[in-house]
């Protein structure tokens, strides 16, 4: 169960919209590495996963993901907030502005739909964990290249903050497969798959 | 609550506060101004932070915000089952 906060995780206040920049950091919203596939990817991964830790990290994780699609999305609102049509036209807003207005939509910046085929959810730890560090640093290369894009402080400020909870999450996958490892067969991790050859060990994690 | 309520019926009490105060949520999203709803909502909100502490103090945490009722010296918000694990295996 879920319960909302009517704040955002780190404040975004941009003075200046600027549609262009706003095309590019609507792919961390509903892009193959944006926030909205990083939530879906932990919250659909943890029903399965057998270590009491990874689930903790993966639903807190998961949760702090959708405070981050919120940011993403205060940004991109800010940045095309009262775009006149001359401005739309002149900007390149107009492809996304005749299907959306002004509305937020998840897609990346090439205009391609979100899709859950942007993650996975394979049902075996040392999989899940890794696609997870993966998601995590890529997530991250796209802050790096939003940031090398963009020069107003008012934009990179929070856009530091998010690309900094990357390299924090990425710490935290890191223990949590640390943790899964500690439990399996050292000689062989691939042994067996807890999420599928030992389904009663999921009672007493 | 002078006598404590063994878990899963302090359990099904959160739930049934707690679908009270997301019903008249709703409801006064739509109707700010309504004082009957306001009073309901205020009734079930205490109702459900009273029992959310109480569920918290003696069967661990269900909120990020009640973990300090259950034990301080460790962390206690991965210990109890999740909420998918009550029926199955």
């Amino acid at each position: 169960m879920w319960n909302y906060e009517k704040r955002l995780q780190y404040p975004v206040k941009i003075s200046q919209t600027n549609p262009q920049a706003a095309q590019i950091i609507i792919s961390q919203f509903g892009g193959p590495d944006g926030e909205l596939a990083a939530s879906m990817r932990y919250l659909s991964q943890r029903y399965t996963m057998p270590y009491k830790e990874v689930t903790g990290i993966l639903t807190d994780i998961g949760t702090e993901e959708l405070a981050h699609m919120e940011m993403i999305c205060a940004i991109v609102y800010q940045l095309t907030k009262g775009l006149t049509p001359e401005e739309i036209k002149k900007y390149g807003f107009d492809k996304y502005y005749v299907d959306h207005t002004l509305a937020l939509w998840p897609q990346a910046a090439s205009g391609t739909p979100f899709t859950a085929t942007y993650f996975q959810s394979k049902g075996d730890p040392i999989t899940d964990l890794h696609e997870d560090l993966a998601a995590e640093q890529k997530a991250r290369t796209t802050y790096d290249n939003i940031l090398r894009m963009i020069n107003d402080p008012e934009i990179c400020d929070p856009i530091r903050f998010l690309r900094q909870r990357e390299v924090v999450h990425y710490q935290r996958f890191g223990e949590a497969l640390r943790i899964t490892q500690d439990k399996l067969d050292s000689k062989n991790f691939y042994a067996f798959n807890p999420e599928f050859d030992m389904p009663k060990s999921c009672d007493c994690q | 609550m002078s006598n404590r309520k063994c878990r899963k019926d302090l359990l099904q009490w959160i739930n049934a506060v707690s679908f009270a105060v997301v019903e008249a949520q709703l409801f006064l999203d739509t109707h700010p101004d309504d004082q009957e709803a306001l009073a309901y909502f205020h009734e079930y909100s205490n109702l459900r932070n009273q029992a959310l502490e109480e569920y918290a103090k003696y069967y661990g945490p269900l909120t990020i915000d009640t973990t300090k009722e259950s034990c301080a010296d460790r962390w206690s918000w991965i210990n109890e089952p999740w909420p998918w694990q009550e029926g199955g295996c």
